[in-house]
């Protein structure tokens, strides 16, 4: 068991867990984007694939990006503070945790809230049950804030430089409900990330016993 | 007792007697609960069903007035989508046009060219329809739909489909509408067919958009018999004007007379469209679904250890599904009517309410007890996790309560949706999932006891079923010890190339024939339905007849379906003056008033003759919009950005037109080119088209068929030759093994047998106590005080040294101790450990696995293959060979009568004395003694003087202490031996009295003894040379064994090459050993010692009283007290690696750092005492007395999964490489893959096994597996293990 390959196989499954990450990431904001892009009223639209590709070229790999460092960000955390991540590790419990992200931002999307405030509050309330039902961890709670805050802001500065807009932003530049979606992204990634971990640690020491 | 532990107890008090009741009533109960789902969804029927087709509503022209905006609750039969305005109004112009009469002077072009190009007429008629009455005039520029741009996608119909005006579209838009364009087309077809799609299209194509009926309708073709062509023009309103529509209609109908036509008039459709999902509508939709079903995937894979894992999954799912229906049922039984899109909640609602109380339930009550009756394993199972249901449930309900006070109308609804889903949810498992739990219990029992049964009546014994209740037990055995192994999964240990995984994950999943199968019957299917005289044909018809609205899907109709053409023979010249050429009819002609129109259209009618029924007008035409595709109307609306989606148009009643043309006009009209399309040769009698077309068909579907079986042959050979039909079933003739025959995978694959023989080990007459083994040699102490020496590579025994004297001499004579031993050293294949003595003297080769089935048998008939051929009197004087026990064999063995046996021994040792002389050995101070002289009984010490004086020749006499030693028999045989050890070639062996007796493991010569201690020896470490002691009282001895031989001349016993081997010291026998208490730690522990462990240069106790204590082997000292247990230690296990994990009678299992005493993790674990643990480098595992083996991870001390065990069987586990773990059960052992809980493989050990569990197994450094088995000990070999070690 030289040290060597050891490094080598860890360094290349920490890319496949990071490139597995990114496609998740990718496929999530390309699907919640159709989500956000308004009901086509064309029943022939003439670009019908095209709109899945609706948002900036830019927006889907940063998200990818964004996801796969959460999720590699998440469980390495988890190891240096030294408290294991012990709730509901299950894929089971991740497959939900994603379905009632899609479900928060599907609602973000269709459902017709009465105003602005009620929206947001509705939708942190999801968040934090989301993070209540699947993490309960503080280091999760905590970079999943942080992380909602920080990608506001660069969101606030994207607008503010003008590279893309919302049709009706009602906190400054931005639509209010996205640090909540950016919460409960994170927390999902968060999941899938440690999930991921938790498989990998396995595959290694299985394939450091082959050595 | 707080209110919450009170009401826990009573929630737990309910669901054991709920639990009680599901067990005992199940069908009732699963019939009660049918019920009330179907019921529940009853209220369901009433839903509209699911779909995209549009729906109809029909009102009457007279009286109609456009509907209010405001949704009406009750009226009636009207439906609710019908409020509000209509899109547009559609107004059709159905133009049937003929030349009448046709005469063989006119060219094919003729029948449609000047028949369309009417439309230019009538376009302009009804473009300059002006209608006045009192609120002024009207005309259709007002009145129509106003459309701007086509979708920047349809470029390339703008020159067809008009822009910025009224949508009105007819057959004159492919000329824009430009009569001049018209007549210099030279080519009218080629114009129309230009906009055609290439390939496939699924909507509506442009032709009968602009056609207004399909396309095949039309009859611009050059082919057309009937040469009516017929058409519409399409005005699409945006107001509903009745005055206007009339005004238009009976302009029309009086400047073109339909003579025969009664079509009604008097009705409005009204077509409702429901939204259409579009693939950007689909997409999120389709993620979501696919998250569901990974969810309840992951979900049901859970589900394990029952009869049925499928059935439960599917119950599971059911549960889930009929809750929501029930939900959805529920809703609307009390007027909640649905608002949301089902299809998109779903998933959401079932994510919500999730599969795991479902799965919480399975997994509580199969942990429960095997041994307890079914009813009370679910009630037991039922309240051990009613609190955490309750909990979670409550929980939901709160968190779903609070979802509806957000007053959002969706959420709330969805909340609604939830909480009564939840509810009936928890009704379903409560009834309908438990119940059906039960039963699968109740099949999984009384699969054991179908097991069981035979065995207890005595029949040939079908083997105890592997742990897992799915597994299907081996098929009979050839002989009792040779098993038939399931050779284990592919990921399991013997790690196959990649390559062949994946043939072998063909193989298994008989991937190929699938394909191929699949392939075949699709083909077969596209053939079937494709084939002229085929499916597809009667099935378009079938579907144009009976559905209104569907597709009849381009071409293949017969022509009988259509309308008849009547040609008859009436005069056709009177048509002509009826209907004159239609000039440009003047603008003030074409402005109708109110007043006037009814007796102009009385004046002029009567002018239509009454007998020219050259067109008929049918039923069909009434609403020929029918036969359109139903998309028909949204592509067109669609193609201005309108959306119909949850909207409805209103289709007026058409207004027909019929047209004849004489043929002078016709010909008028042609173009110069239309001639050179010549008129058809005079057509054939129509029967005899229709026979050669049948003839054709009759070729085309031979030819198909045969194509059909030609490659059904060829794949047929393909599939032989890529796939043969045995696996790899080693060659067996027999073909393909019924399923259950042998171990099949989920599959049905049958993977290559292999076998594996347990060498059994005999000779002890009680169970067998202890076991201890230093990879070569195995020691073995039964409850009698025997204790014996196996060859652990052979499974020969080398050394017997008995117990009790006293004992034996009432039975047989030691020499009878000694030859059993001898024997059984003699016997079996040789290895090139045992010394040349042995081979010498393997006189009887039998290997005691081979044939026979019991000991007594084999010694009757023995099989001997004579090594010395000459000395034919050898053979049968240890044929005289017997077991010391005379209950057992003294009937079976006619030579082992009490008399012969001192005339017996003598011989043999006469026997021995002279083989030893004419064979010299080479080295003789490895002569293995058959016994110990020790053991020697008083009855027979002329014969131990005999075997002493041939021992003292052939090797060297032990010392002299030795002999005293021996001669005193300080061995106290009254005692029983309770801990044993075995480091090189000696026996550490702990009595009950406190004794510490030295064996020779090789010569079974007692080398010293120690008796300082008075206190039984609870427990042994031997390391090196030191040996640890723990005694009842709780105090620890450190003895160090010297040597009084110079360490230098220290032996290292076995094969040089043998690296496997432990670098432990061998005492020869010349040495002189003593055995010193150096330090003895007086109150180690408050209470009796449990367990005692020794690696890397600690000592490890456990202690009843709670702790565990670490110590330096060195110097004794105690290095940490290490408290964390709230009960007796039962286990500890310690490695080299430094690695101390301990688990007590509280199920709780501590891991600890050994350098710093710190308690690294703390878990849970087992009802009951941990009775064993190991440590590999990534896990921990654990059983307990609850018969469940539990592997955790060892860095985050998280259960990974469990093993539910046999009963009594908990206690014996090891782990044999880094992902392979073997455990005992009733008779056999059972490999698992420690990285995926797979059940590898189940060696059964002997056929008496089946009551007998193994309670002890020993991993050896060989990959071997020593276990007891009764009185027998086991000794099995993996051999991928081995070749991997290799």
């Amino acid at each position: 068991m030289n040290p060597l390959p050891c490094c080598l196989c860890r360094s290349t499954n920490l890319l496949i867990r990071g490139a597995l990450l990114f496609s998740v990431g990718v496929f999530l904001a390309l699907v919640l984007n159709l989500l956000q892009v308004q009901r086509n009223v064309t029943l022939f639209p003439p670009d019908v694939l095209s709109s899945i590709f609706s948002s900036a070229w830019w927006v889907p790999p940063c998200c990818g990006t964004a996801s796969a460092l959460i999720g590699l960000l998440y469980p390495c955390i988890d190891s240096r503070l030294g408290e294991p991540h012990k709730f509901k590790r299950e894929w089971s419990s991740v497959m939900r945790c994603v379905a009632v992200f899609v479900g928060i931002n599907h609602a973000s999307a269709k459902v017709d809230f009465a105003n602005n405030v009620q929206l947001s509050l509705t939708l942190a309330a999801l968040s934090i049950g989301l993070w209540w039902t699947f993490d309960r961890s503080r280091s999760g709670f905590g970079l999943g804030v942080t992380i909602a805050l920080l990608a506001t802001l660069a969101t606030q500065l994207l607008v503010y430089n003008g590279l893309f807009q919302y049709t009706s932003p009602d906190f400054l530049y931005i639509r209010s409900w996205l640090p909540c979606i950016f919460f409960a992204g994170v927390i999902t990634m968060g999941n899938i990330g440690r999930q991921l971990a938790l498989y990998e640690y396995k595959f290694i020491q299985e394939k450091m016993h082959q050595d | 007792m707080t209110l919450r532990e009170q009401l826990r107890e009573k929630i737990s008090a309910a669901f054991y007697r709920h639990g009680l009741l599901c067990a005992s009533y199940p069908v009732p109960i699963i019939l009660f609960t049918s019920a009330s789902i179907l019921t529940c969804c009853y209220p369901l029927l009433r839903l509209p069903l699911p779909g995209t087709g549009p729906v109809e509503f029909t009102t009457g022209v007279r009286d109609y007035s456009a509907p209010s905006s405001v949704p009406h609750g009750e009226l009636g039969e009207r439906p609710d989508w019908y409020h509000g305005l209509p899109v547009a109004y559609i107004q059709q112009v159905l133009v049937k046009a003929a030349v009448s009469p046709w005469d063989s002077s006119l060219v094919p072009v003729d029948a449609f060219r000047s028949p369309l190009g009417r439309v230019f007429s009538l376009l302009e008629e009804i473009r300059n329809h002006v209608h006045s009455d009192g609120s002024g005039a009207r005309s259709l520029e007002s009145l129509c739909l106003q459309v701007t741009d086509l979708l920047p996608g349809l470029r390339r119909m703008q020159s067809v489909l008009p822009e910025h005006g009224c949508l009105l579209v007819s057959p004159g838009n492919y000329w824009q509408n430009q009569r001049d364009l018209f007549d210099t087309d030279p080519d009218l077809l080629k114009t129309i067919h230009k906009h055609e799609p290439k390939g496939l299209h699924t909507s509506a194509t442009l032709r009968d958009l602009l056609f207004g009926v399909p396309g095949k309708y039309t009859g611009v073709s050059h082919y057309n018999k009937r040469r009516v062509v017929t058409y519409t023009i399409t005005v699409v309103l945006s107001r509903y004007d009745a005055s206007f529509l009339n005004s238009l209609r009976s302009r029309l109908k009086q400047l073109y007379p339909s003579a025969n036509c009664s079509l009604r008039d008097d009705h409005m459709v009204h077509v409702h469209f429901k939204e259409e999902i579009g693939i950007a509508e689909l997409i999120p939709l389709v993620t979501t679904y696919i998250i569901l079903f990974a969810y309840i995937y992951f979900s049901t894979r859970k589900i394990d250890m029952v009869k049925s894992k499928w059935g439960l999954a599917l119950a599971a799912v059911v549960t889930v599904l009929s809750s929501l229906l029930m939900s959805v049922g529920l809703c609307t039984l009390f007027g909640l009517t649905p608002t949301l899109n089902g299809g998109e909640i779903f998933p959401y609602l079932v994510v919500v309410i999730g599969l795991e109380n479902v799965l919480v339930l399975t997994k509580s009550v199969v942990s429960t007890p095997v041994d307890l009756e079914v009813k009370l394993r679910i009630a037991q199972g039922l309240s051990n996790e009613s609190w955490s249901i309750m909990k979670n449930m409550a929980t939901e309900l709160c968190i779903i309560l609070i979802g509806y006070f957000t007053l959002v109308p969706a959420i709330q609804e969805f909340c609604l949706f939830a909480v009564v889903g939840l509810v009936s949810d928890f009704f379903l498992q409560m009834f309908f999932f438990t119940t059906v739990l039960s039963i699968d219990i109740r099949r999984m029992e009384l699969a054991d006891l179908n097991r069981r049964l035979p065995a207890e009546a005595g029949l040939p014994p079908p083997k105890p079923g592997p742990l897992r209740a799915r597994e299907v037990p081996p098929p009979s055995r050839p002989s009792p010890h040779t098993i038939t192994l399931q050779t284990p999964p592919l990921r399991s240990f013997p790690r196959l190339p990649k390559r062949l995984r994946v043939v072998y994950f063909l193989a298994r999943t008989r991937l190929a024939q699938r394909i191929i199968m699949a392939g075949t019957v699709i083909w077969i299917g596209i053939l079937v339905y494709t084939d002229p005289a085929g499916l597809r044909t009667y099935l378009a018809a079938q579907v144009s007849e009976q559905s209104p609205l569907g597709d009849p899907g381009g071409g293949g109709l017969p022509p009988h379906l259509d309308v008849a053409p009547v040609f008859r023979g009436a005069d056709p010249t009177s048509t002509l003056g009826v209907h004159p050429p239609p000039e440009p009819t003047p603008l003030p002609e074409n402005q109708s008033e109110g007043h006037h129109a009814a007796p102009r259209l009385a004046i002029l009618s009567h002018s239509a003759p009454p007998a020219v029924p050259q067109i008929t007008w049918g039923a069909e035409d009434e609403e020929g919009w029918r036969r359109l595709s139903f998309r028909h109307w949204p592509s067109l609306f669609g193609y201005y950005n309108i959306t119909l989606a949850k909207r409805y148009i209103s289709i007026l009643p058409v207004i027909p037109v019929t047209l004849h043309l004489s043929p002078q006009e016709a010909m008028d009209t042609r173009h110069p080119q239309d001639t050179r399309h010549p008129p058809p040769t005079p057509a054939p009698p129509k029967v005899s088209q229709d026979l050669q077309a049948d003839i054709t068909l009759y070729k085309v579907a031979a030819l198909g068929l045969a194509a059909g079986v030609l490659l059904v042959l060829l794949l047929f050979f393909l599939y032989r030759i890529l796939c043969p039909r045995n696996y790899g079933q080693n060659g067996m003739a027999t073909g393909r093994h019924r399923r259950g025959d042998l171990p099949c995978d989920d599959y049905g694959y049958t993977p290559p047998v292999s076998e594996i023989s347990p060498l059994l080990l005999r000779g002890h007459s009680m169970d067998i106590e202890c076991l201890a083994s230093d990879g070569m040699l195995l020691a073995s102490c039964c409850l009698a005080g025997q204790i014996r020496v196996w060859d652990a590579q052979t499974g020969d025994c080398l050394t017997v040294i008995p117990n009790n004297p006293l004992r034996r001499s009432s039975s047989s004579s030691g020499c009878w101790e000694q030859r059993d031993g001898w024997d059984s050293s003699t016997t079996g294949p040789e290895s090139e450990c045992l010394c040349s003595e042995a081979q010498d003297l393997s006189l009887g080769g039998d290997v005691p696995s081979e044939d026979e089935g019991y000991p007594v048998r084999r010694r009757s008939t023995p099989v001997r293959t004579a090594l010395f051929a000459d000395q034919p009197d050898l053979t049968p004087l240890i044929d005289t060979n017997f077991s010391f026990q005379p209950t057992t064999n003294s009937s079976a063995c006619p030579s082992s009568d009490p008399s012969t046996p001192p005339a017996g021994g003598f011989d043999f040792g006469g026997l021995v004395e002279r083989a030893y002389q004419e064979h010299e050995s080479p080295s003789p101070s490895a002569y293995p003694s058959p016994s110990s002289a020790s053991s020697s009984p008083p009855t027979g010490a002329s014969m131990l003087l005999q075997r002493r004086a041939s021992l003292g020749e052939t090797a060297s006499s032990p010392p002299t202490q030795d002999r005293a030693l021996m001669g005193g028999a300080q061995a106290d045989w009254d005692s029983s031996v309770w801990a044993m050890d075995l480091r090189g070639n000696l026996i550490a062996a702990g009595r009950s009295n406190g004794k510490l007796e030295l064996w020779d493991a090789v010569e079974g010569t007692l080398r010293c003894i120690n008796d300082d201690g008075v206190s039984g020896i609870t427990a042994l470490a031997f390391l090196n040379n030191r040996i640890v002691a723990a005694r009842l009282n709780g105090s620890l001895d450190f003895f160090t064994i010297e040597i009084n031989k110079p360490l230098g001349l220290l032996q290292y016993r076995g094969a040089p090459g043998r690296a496997a081997l432990p670098a432990s010291p061998c005492y020869s026998s010349e040495d002189v050993l003593s055995c010193q208490l150096t330090r003895s730690v007086q109150c180690a522990h408050q209470k009796p010692i449990t367990v005692l462990k020794a690696a890397a240069g600690r000592v490890v106790t456990g202690s009843q009283d709670h702790t565990v204590r670490v110590y330096r082997l060195e110097d004794s000292c105690c290095l940490f007290t290490l408290q964390g247990h709230s009960g007796g230690i039962t286990a500890i296990y310690i490695d080299q690696t430094m690695v101390l994990a301990s688990g007590g009678q509280d199920g709780a299992i501590c891991l600890w750092d050994v350098l710093t005493g710190s308690r690294v993790s703390h878990v849970y674990g087992h009802r009951g005492d941990v009775t064993s643990l190991v440590c590999t480098t990534t896990c921990v595992i654990s059983s307990g007395l609850d018969d469940v083996i539990c592997i955790w991870d060892r860095s985050t001390g998280i259960k990974i999964y469990s093993i539910q065990q046999e009963v009594g069987c908990g206690a014996s586990l090891g782990v044999i490489s880094e992902s392979l773990l073997v455990t005992g059960g009733q008779g056999c052992v059972s490999f698992w893959d420690l990285s995926y809980g797979d059940l590898l493989q189940t060696v059964y050990l002997g056929p008496s096994g089946d009551g007998q569990g193994v309670r002890q197994l020993l991993v050896l450094d060989n990959a071997a597996i020593v276990c007891d088995f009764g009185s027998e000990l086991s000794l099995v070999y993996v051999p991928s293990v081995l070749e991997k070690l290799d």
